[in-house]
């Protein structure tokens, strides 16, 4: 044996010891842009792996995307270590999932907003329609001018399915409202722009919209901001985020990633990790719309009572709402 | 379009214009000097930065812009160090300033605040609120005037500190003795040099004036236009002021205009999604490049021709 093919075994010895060593199904997580305080999506999943940590006492690993080309990297860097299950959060992340759970085959991977079909891999996809619905509803009811708004993030179909849900909802207790749609950008820069979210929101309010949904991210900060300043109601998205400006946010679209997160990392865990498709919905507690102390004062015992039945309607099959992602196109304007 | 929406559309305008026009008098002060500066951006966003820190810490938005400017000054003098005494190349060092500034704002505001480099949301006090002009209410009735008013009036503080820093520069630029020697250092320093004054000192001035005017732009955008820091919440607007500042041959008053025209653009961006003309839809995208289209497009000589000073870029070294 010549030196060089010893020097190999010996590397190839030594790289084994490490993922041997770290395959003791440690789950590690990979953030979207944005970050993992934005008080939105990526915080919910934090909070999702932060309980699970405190409860199992498992550290996990975690990364926070700053680019484009950074998705791969972290997902295969964790691959390599053997963390299990390996969680991407975004639909962005769609194609490095696909890539890297295919060379290894062993671990498991779950992602969150998007589909990858394949055998160790986990979907973990949302209902946005129907919690949107709900808040569309309870905008209907609030705005006094007839006239609410949404400000959406990225321009994809995802965002359009929650604008599409809510313009829905709006319309059940409104049919004659008007709703602006506006999207901040075409790029990941746009989850991360208060600043022109916040722009969007005046322009929205000097239409005449009295409630405005942001459904941006970090940039949704800039459009509660906006509201809160121009006395206009807003809505928060992923999180709850009521507490962000209390009395003038008049609720959140509650999607309960950290729920997600939380049971992948557990049943990674306990090997009941199951790859396939998990669609969860108002019937799931996976959305719903968020009341504490903050919004109570904004949301009347009769308001509750519409969007309680419609939510028990949806549940029943009753009301269907329309997932703008089936055919890409959306019913209600 | 709604016609009533005019009035929204020429305030907002204004409001995105004002980053620009700061930086964009910040780029003129120092290139007319003969210091190149690409770090306006860098200097904007750490400004950005240490006002919302600032007056979160100390409950107060003066603090906050007195703080970003200390703060945009340090970068400035690190340039100027870099580019007058060390005779670097200024480019180098002004993105060196982008890349430190990006970082070390990100990496402060985790550990201070623990909200991944965001910092906490500011109440009205720690910000530069909307001041309505006396008379402004007023006009509110009144067809035309109310639209003006709307325009003009209900803007923050620094908004029209900038608009008033606009001929202020431009005065003395062209009419002070400063102003005269400034430029000649800009065009051509071996002269001025001759003439017994300082080279360096005079870029100094510069560079100084051009920190400060950038601290004036981060504040702006951190504690006026929004609430909060977030990361790399400048967005590009450093460069945008540099392509305004080229578009407008280096003067103060083009500068203003160009600016504006920038802001506009981007206002109407933001409001204009899905306008139509006819059948077509007009891309958003379409307005958002505009700026750098119509710079490349100058630069390329189709509009008018763009001189920047002489001696732009050039270390000055006394014995050659």
């Amino acid at each position: 044996m010549n030196k060089r093919t010893l020097l190999a075994a010996a590397a190839s010895l030594a790289m084994m010891a490490v993922s041997a060593l770290a395959a003791d199904d440690k789950p590690a997580i990979v953030f979207d842009i944005g970050g993992k305080f934005d008080k939105s999506f990526n915080e919910s999943m934090y909070n999702g792996a932060e309980r699970f940590k405190k409860e199992s006492g498992i550290q996990y690993g975690e990364f926070e995307i700053a680019n484009e080309a950074q998705r791969e990297q972290a997902i295969r860097n964790f691959a390599d270590q053997g963390y299990s299950p390996i969680i991407a959060a975004g639909f962005a992340q769609a194609a490095a999932v696909e890539k890297v759970a295919k060379e290894y085959p062993d671990l498991k991977f779950a992602i969150v907003d998007m589909v990858v079909d394949l055998p160790n891999v986990q979907s973990i996809v949302f209902k946005e329609q129907e919690g949107s619905y709900l808040v569309g509803m309870l905008a209907g009811l609030a705005s006094k001018t007839g006239k609410v708004g949404f400000v959406g993030g990225m321009d994809i179909p995802l965002i359009r399915k929650f604008g599409c849900g809510y313009v829905q909802g709006v319309k059940a207790v409104r049919p004659d409202a008007t709703v602006f749609q506006n999207m901040t950008g075409d790029t990941g820069a746009a989850w991360n722009d208060p600043v022109k979210g916040g722009e969007i929101t005046k322009g929205q309010m000097a239409q005449g919209a009295d409630v405005v949904y942001a459904a941006a991210g970090a940039t949704g900060l800039g459009v509660l901001q906006a509201a809160a300043d121009g006395g206009a109601l807003s809505i928060g998205v992923d999180a709850n985020q009521n507490y962000l400006h209390p009395g003038k946010v008049l609720t959140s679209m509650m999607k309960r990633v950290d729920v997600a997160v939380y049971n992948a990392m557990k049943s990674g865990k306990d090997g009941t990790f199951k790859s396939g498709i998990q669609e969860l919905g108002l019937a799931q507690d996976g959305v719903g719309y968020a009341m504490d102390d903050y919004n109570k004062p904004l949301v009347t015992a009769d308001m509750q009572a519409k969007v309680e039945a419609a939510k028990a309607g949806i549940i029943a099959g009753k009301i269907q709402v329309h997932d703008y992602t089936a055919d890409n196109k959306c019913p209600a304007e | 379009m709604d016609p009533s929406l005019i009035p929204e559309i020429l305030a907002s305008s204004i409001r995105m214009a004002v980053p620009l026009i700061l930086a964009s008098l910040a780029g003129l002060w120092s290139e007319r000097s003969g210091i190149v500066d690409i770090g306006l951006e860098g200097k904007m966003l750490a400004a950005a930065f240490a006002a919302a820190s600032a007056s979160f810490y100390f409950q107060s938005a003066w603090a906050g812009l007195f703080i970003a400017i200390l703060v945009s000054l340090a970068m400035a003098l690190v340039h100027g160090y870099a580019s007058i005494n060390q005779r670097g190349n200024q480019v180098v060092s002004g993105v060196a300033i982008n890349m430190l500034a990006a970082g070390l704002a990100v990496v402060l505001g985790n550990t201070w605040f623990k909200e991944g480099g965001r910092t906490p949301a500011l109440s009205e006090a720690m910000r530069f609120m909307p001041i309505d002009l006396p008379g402004a209410t007023a006009l509110a009735d009144i067809p035309v005037l109310a639209g003006l008013a709307k325009i003009v009036s209900g803007h923050s503080l620094l908004t029209y500190l900038a608009l008033a820093l606009v001929p202020l520069s431009a005065w003395a630029l062209a009419r002070t003795r400063f102003g005269l020697r400034l430029r000649a250092v800009g065009e051509n320093p071996h002269a001025v040099d001759t003439a017994g004054i300082s080279v360096a000192r005079l870029r100094y001035q510069a560079v100084i004036i051009a920190g400060v005017l950038c601290g004036i732009a981060g504040a702006y955008i951190s504690t006026s236009l929004s609430a909060s820091f977030v990361r790399d919440m400048s967005a590009g607007r450093g460069f945008m002021a540099l392509a305004a500042l080229i578009f407008a041959n280096w003067r103060a008053w083009p500068a203003l205009y160009t600016c504006l025209l920038f802001g506009f653009l981007q206002a109407i961006g933001n409001f204009m999604q899905g306008a139509r003309i006819g059948q077509f839809e007009i891309p958003v995208q379409f307005f958002n490049t505009l700026p750098y289209l119509m710079t490349v497009v100058l630069l390329a000589g189709f509009i008018g021709k763009s001189i920047p000073p002489r001696a732009s870029g050039i270390p000055y070294t006394k014995d050659r």
